[in-house]
């Protein structure tokens, strides 16, 4: 009976090899720290920007290398449209939709999820090496949707 | 210890009426796929930056056309064929007509669905895309086309459970035969899998679009959407496994190893496939991370039965090489018979699926996704999995299909076999096209050819993806052209044919645990309970929901 021999070693071989890599996944992300987005709270899209801090979108120092960039992404364009920071720094973007769904992928990193109307997007991400990301928007938003980009400037350290 | 798939293995005929409403969902199936081709092929070309598109009549924009191209291949496509095809196996396994008045109707549903869902795509009110994800907004009568479209497939269900409970009243205490088993289990999931589209379609978006509701709640509706939107990629793929399980070895000459390996397969895949849908939603907020590893893990579960699929199939075909006189550890595969067009479209279509399974299994790998999410990547797999696993296949099963239905003998086998080959290449450089693009970031769905962005790059990407597009579109076109001669001028066949199925060489078993395989009801209080595990916690937390978005149509 060598066939079912090979076979059961075939299942145990599959079952060994799938359990190893949920097991890479998961030191990546609790031990490594490479978080996927979460529940971070719901708002209104219609009045997005009366609400904070999506009432001031843009570049904030919010510590000692530490930034916070409020992103809106709305039809077709990310405001801020170009974001600039040191290299080095921690970056936290608070992000969402005013009308309909976008992506925010800042190409080159992993820094890539959806911007939902309704629904608060928080990434954070060490910004080390200088250089240029295209912030391209991945999720179909309509007829001018291949017109929707940003661009983001890691910039030598002072 | 040999077994049979089906009842009667000899000599049992299914009355015309019944075989003349299954080839008329298999034409429909055809056709949708024809109307895909042709647009996936302008789909390509974007890429390599040639606008073809401006030369289709009535096409006003690249997203309309992609609208098209997915819901004529992943919803028309797809579920007729799935419609007739294992109505026919199940019928067949059962030596037993379903009711043609039930298979009437849901050709009538997928005619009528598959009209309203064509006026909104053509006029321009509905370019959505496949997901038609709200707040984008679409014509009602693209979401009522859509429902009726599941609809369908439920009065399928129906008649594949009125059968099968006919037939066991028929024959009390007797294993069900393979054949009907998966098919029904390939329903069975289904219909629970459906569920979330149907809520979302008919108790959301539909009313919505008549301006009854005012609002939608964009990330409820993802949820709801892809509840549904990953078990249907293994609704697409399972027809095409009860082929690679049942056909294929007798095709190859060999034969299928386990009955109960099979049937524990299909059952797996019933209990799995549906509480995976977070996977699509990694990216997403709103939904904790708990939940999200929860579903990658039975993710990673779900990936288990297609992996002992490679075994039983691989086996079987190893049978067939080596009673064709194939000897070594690999070179029996060579040994096959590569004259087959029905077995070459479908050993080509599973090697294939091996780098678009493998690619699967990348997309489900929590924060390993953020690198490949909506880039150009994620058509490069799933045109390696529905794109050619399914739809090599199902091009494969036609070559007997199609004869067997029309009672003709096939012609142009030759050109069969050049247009699987065409296929297989061109899907193979589509994907490297697309794969690297896409882990360099270029995005999917985005008619990159007028974007004011591009990276280097993406030329040779482009140029891969137009290239192995055009190959695709040339294999297709020499399908159809087989398909069309066959079904004006092929020859009468003599006699009336049979399904070309296997036997298998360890039969179902007469007593021990293999009989509790048979009690399906016990399959799906299991699977309700994994989908209220995997859903559940999300819906408590979530629900009343988020409905403040009003309705946009920026297309």
């Amino acid at each position: 009976m060598t066939v079912e021999r090979i076979e059961k070693a075939f299942l145990i071989l599959s079952a060994a090899m799938l359990i190893a890599f949920l097991g890479a996944l998961f030191y990546s992300s609790v031990a490594m720290g490479m978080h996927l987005p979460g529940r971070e709270g719901e708002i209104v899209p219609t009045d997005v920007r009366n609400t904070p801090p999506f009432d001031q979108p843009g570049v904030h120092e919010v510590g000692a290398g530490e930034y916070e960039v409020v992103v809106l992404g709305r039809a077709w364009g990310f405001e801020p449209s170009e974001i600039r920071i040191p290299a080095g720094s921690r970056v936290t973007f608070i992000s969402t939709a005013t009308d309909v769904i976008h992506g925010f992928h800042v190409e080159g990193t992993r820094m890539n999820a959806m911007l939902i109307p309704g629904q608060i997007t928080r990434l954070t991400y060490e910004f080390d090496e200088p250089g240029e990301h295209l912030i391209i928007c991945h999720e179909y938003c309509g007829i001018g949707h291949h017109l929707m980009y940003g661009r983001l400037i890691v910039e030598e350290g002072s | 210890m040999s077994g049979h798939v089906v009842a009667s293995p000899e000599g049992f005929q299914l009355p015309d009426s019944q075989l003349r409403v299954i080839r008329w969902m298999i034409y429909l199936a055809f056709f949708a796929l024809a109307i895909g081709i042709l647009n996936g092929l302008g789909q390509a070309l974007n890429y390599s930056r040639v606008d073809i598109l401006q030369y289709f009549p009535g096409m006003r924009n690249y997203y309309q056309g992609l609208t098209v191209h997915g819901v004529v291949n992943a919803i028309v496509f797809t579920f007729a064929f799935a419609n007739g095809f294992l109505s026919l196996t199940t019928s067949r396994a059962l030596a037993r007509p379903l009711r043609s008045s039930l298979l009437w109707a849901s050709f009538g549903c997928m005619v009528v669905g598959f009209l309203l869902a064509a006026y909104a795509m053509g006029s321009g009110q509905a370019s959505v895309l496949y997901t038609f994800y709200p707040p984008l907004q679409a014509h009602w009568t693209f979401y009522l086309g859509l429902a009726l479209l599941v609809v369908s497939t439920w009065v399928i269900a129906a008649a594949l459970g009125l059968g099968l409970r006919a037939w066991r009243k028929e024959h009390p205490g007797e294993r069900i035969p393979l054949m009907a088993f998966i098919s029904v289990a390939t329903y069975a999931m289904w219909v629970l899998a459906s569920l979330g589209i149907v809520v979302e379609v008919v108790g959301l978006l539909l009313p919505w679009s008549l301006g009854l509701i005012e609002h939608s709640d964009p990330l409820l509706s993802r949820t709801l959407f892809w509840y549904s939107g990953h078990p249907v990629v293994y609704f697409w793929l399972l027809p095409a496994y009860v082929s690679w399980y049942l056909m294929v070895p007798r095709h190859a000459g060999g034969n299928l190893f386990s009955d109960s390996l099979t049937r524990v397969v299909f059952l797996m895949f019933l209990a799995l496939s549906i509480p995976t849908g977070f996977h699509h939603q990694y990216t997403d907020p709103g939904i904790g991370t708990g939940m999200k590893a929860l579903h990658a893990v039975l993710t990673f579960g779900v990936f288990f039965p297609s992996l002992l699929t490679a075994f039983s199939v691989v086996y079987a075909l190893e049978i067939g090489g080596r009673r064709r006189g194939g000897t070594g550890l690999i070179s029996w595969f060579f040994k096959l018979d590569w004259r087959n067009p029905a077995l070459v479209a479908q050993v080509l279509a599973m090697l294939t699926f091996t780098l678009g399974g493998i690619t699967g299994l990348i997309n489900a790998s929590y924060n390993l996704n953020q690198i490949v999410h909506n880039t150009a990547w994620m058509p490069g797999h799933f045109h390696m999995t529905v794109g050619s696993a399914v739809t090599l296949s199902f091009m494969g099963i036609a070559y007997w299909l199609i004869p067997y239905l029309t009672r003709k003998e096939l012609v142009g086998g030759g050109m069969a076999l050049i247009s699987s080959w065409l296929y297989t290449a061109g899907v193979l450089i589509m994907a490297r096209g697309l794969i690297s693009g896409g882990l360099d970031g270029m995005p999917r769905r985005t008619l990159v050819m007028e974007a004011p962005y591009e990276k280097p790059s993406w030329e040779l990407a482009g140029m891969l993806t137009g290239l192995g597009g055009t190959l695709m579109f040339i294999g297709g076109v020499l399908f159809f052209t087989v398909l069309a001669a066959t079904v004006l001028s092929g020859k009468k066949a003599k006699e009336p044919q049979d399904l070309p199925f296997t036997k298998t060489i360890q039969g179902p078993a007469e007593t021990g645990w293999e009989l509790r395989l048979d009690r399906f009801r016990y399959w799906i209080i299991a699977t309700v309970i994994l989908i209220v595990v995997a859903y559940g916690p999300f819906l408590v937390e979530y629900l009343p929901g988020n409905f403040t978005s009003p309705p946009y149509r920026f297309y």
